[in-house]
């Protein structure tokens, strides 16, 4: 018995290591790969941490010299002047303006267009405007912004002789046309997850689909559309080429669309456009105007996730 | 029918009657609106187009648009330098981006186990694909250009836009990887295979239509993003051609051009835009068309081979 073990094991043992120490390399590889693999994957919090420390570093100068009050209050940004002044309101001012227009031809057409493509439209239908709508959010901004200040400004000059070359309207409208398509197909999606039942139900009712889209199915998936609408606005807020070329770059603390005015995204262009040195305060700012920015698009990112994962809940 | 009750009857039948006229005209109503909707969307893609046609088509059609270097004088400004530019600047994007974006996708979806750590990365992804483009900018301006002192070269740029496409890619290999059945690992598992094996020889082999559809349209975008070119300070005049990527002697490869000064199609046509003189617009015009051509050749293409590979595969 004991001399059977050792002759088996003697004839064995070359094989077995051999297979062990084959099987050794090939554990070692895989997780050789697997560390490659999550080093890449982690690359997607290397460049949030990058990003978030670049502007806290470069914002950390510039609030050294400017006080977080006179940031926040101050209704003049001047800061590449002779007297600088430090108020990103007028910026904010810009954003927010340029925002709500945008918001104004896009909620209702974008809401439109998703309830009639979930409830009204054939299937041909679907899916031949699905496309175009795709393709029509792959345009790039530069070419809207030519459009802006070329086609919708003169256009609009002819209804309104006395609005100037430079004008928040026409950007405004541009980018909501441009955030359509996102508010369309997101808003489609949450109302497609509203459950057959549901629709079943309100037509055995006797309900229109007028009704039942109305009534029925908006009310069910009105979280989706409000992180649709969220992540729509977050769109507009962080746009910048098309506010860059249309709606000039005079920071100007009003809430006219008429006027001509910088948002945050036109002042970062306008400045690195110009060859400041590197380290100065007008660096400077415009790392802390970008940080307003992200602050702005990363709460509202936030709330936006967090109302659609309330509504997938749901069902 | 003369008695009280049957009139009555009567009565209420035309209303109810009269009542289903109305709704029903309230669909149609409707339905007709949403087509108007819809096609706000396509009219603005066409005449957008259109009108980038009318304005540009005598640059379009000369040949020394496309031969030529930019120049003070409209008339003579050409392309070239853009041309080459971006098709370098692509190049760096695709190779920084690509590898590591399917990479991360694959430990995402293959080997991540569930806990804080992947929920990190996953929240990291979904946030970065939401970060405005300008503020990648502000990334490169302070890390690329500064901090690693590689200056407003191809390679900056192309890294850059790698960064800003990471997202789209990780998603889109994600959602490809996902539709494979489980059954496939499984078989594969079943006779010994690894998991490299099974993900090297199975999973990425299935869902290489998607991913290729993914970053096609990651490319897409990254050919038209101007404004975080423009934050790393690249607007400059570029009448020359970077270094040749391939040389005649040994070793054929040659690196210089990495670091070489650049400009690319989107900033060209911002650069002849912000020009007060008419004749650059004409310019510009001419150069929109080149972008959003390409842009939506790239898109078209990816958004027709999804809709062929949904429609041929049956697991």
């Amino acid at each position: 018995m004991n001399t059977a073990t050792q002759v088996l094991n003697k004839s064995l043992t070359p094989q077995i290591s051999a297979r062990l120490s084959k099987n050794f390399t090939r554990h070692l590889k895989e997780r050789v790969i697997e560390f490659i693999l999550m080093l890449a994957a982690l690359s997607a919090v290397l460049t949030t941490a990058a990003i978030i420390g670049i502007l806290l570093y470069e914002s950390y100068g510039f609030f050294e010299y400017v006080s977080l009050s006179d940031f926040l209050t101050d209704t003049v940004w001047t800061p590449l002047f002779e007297n600088p002044r430090y108020g990103i309101l007028p910026l904010v001012s810009g954003t927010l303006t340029v925002t709500g227009v945008a918001l104004l031809i896009a909620v209702p057409i974008g809401t439109i267009s998703a309830i009639y493509l979930s409830e009204f439209a054939s299937h041909r239908v679907r899916e031949t405007v699905k496309p175009v709508l795709e393709l029509l959010a792959g345009v790039p901004t530069i070419v809207f912004g030519f459009f802006a200040l070329l086609f919708i400004t003169p256009l609009l000059q002819k209804i309104m002789p006395e609005l100037p070359t430079f004008n928040m309207l026409s950007s405004g409208i541009v980018i909501g046309i441009m955030i359509i398509p996102y508010i369309a197909s997101l808003s489609e999606d949450a109302m497609r997850a509203v459950p057959m039942s549901m629709r079943e139900g309100s037509y055995a009712m006797g309900a229109t689909r007028f009704q039942t889209a109305i009534r029925v199915v908006t009310p069910a998936a009105v979280s989706g559309i409000v992180a649709a609408y969220i992540l729509g606005i977050s769109r507009a807020i962080g746009e910048t080429m098309v506010v860059a070329i249309a709606a000039g770059q005079q920071p100007n603390l009003t809430f006219n669309p008429m006027d001509a005015a910088a948002t945050i995204t036109a002042y970062i262009v306008q400045v690195a456009m110009g060859d400041l040195p590197h380290g100065s305060i007008g660096y400077q700012s415009i790392f802390a105007a970008g940080l307003v920015l992200m602050l702005m698009t990363l709460t509202l990112n936030i709330i936006g996730h967090i109302t659609r994962k309330k509504y997938s809940e749901r069902y | 029918m003369n008695n009280p009750s049957a009139n009555h009857i009567n009565k209420n039948l035309d209303e109810v009657r009269a009542m289903i006229h109305r709704h029903k005209l309230n669909d149609y109503i409707f339905s007709i609106i949403g087509l108007l909707c819809l096609m706000v969307g396509l009219v603005t893609l066409l005449t957008l187009f259109i009108d980038l046609i009318i304005q540009g088509y005598p640059k379009l059609l000369s040949l020394s648009f496309y031969t030529d270097f930019p120049s003070r004088r409209a008339a003579s400004a050409g392309l070239l330098s853009a041309l080459v530019g971006s098709s370098l600047v692509m190049l760096v994007t695709f190779i920084s981006a690509v590898p590591v974006g399917v990479m991360a996708a694959i430990y995402l979806e293959e080997y991540a186990p569930k806990n804080w750590f992947s929920d990190l990365i996953e929240i990291n992804v979904s946030n970065l694909a939401a970060v405005p483009s300008i503020i990648y900018g502000l990334l490169a301006l302070g890390l690329f250009v500064y901090i690693l002192d590689l200056g407003q070269s191809i390679v900056t740029a192309g890294l850059t836009l790698g960064l800003l496409i990471l997202p789209v890619v990780i998603v889109a290999t994600r959602e490809s990887i996902r539709s494979i059945p489980i059954a496939i690992r499984e078989a594969a598992y079943a006779v010994g295979a690894t998991k490299w094996q099974v993900v090297y020889d199975h999973v990425i082999k299935y869902s290489f239509g998607g991913i290729l559809t993914g970053v096609i349209i990651g490319m897409a975008r990254a050919i038209g993003e101007t404004a975080p070119i423009i934050t790393i300070g690249a607007l400059t005049f570029i009448a020359f051609l970077p270094p040749s990527p391939v040389t005649t002697s040994a070793p054929f490869l040659n690196f210089e051009w990495l670091s070489s000064g650049f400009t690319v199609l989107p900033i060209q046509m911002f650069s002849w835009l912000s020009r007060p003189s008419e004749a650059f617009h004409v310019n510009a015009a001419a150069a929109g068309v080149i972008i959003i051509l390409v842009t939506l050749i790239m898109n078209g293409f990816a958004i027709r081979m999804r809709y062929k590979m949904r429609k041929n595969i049956k697991w």
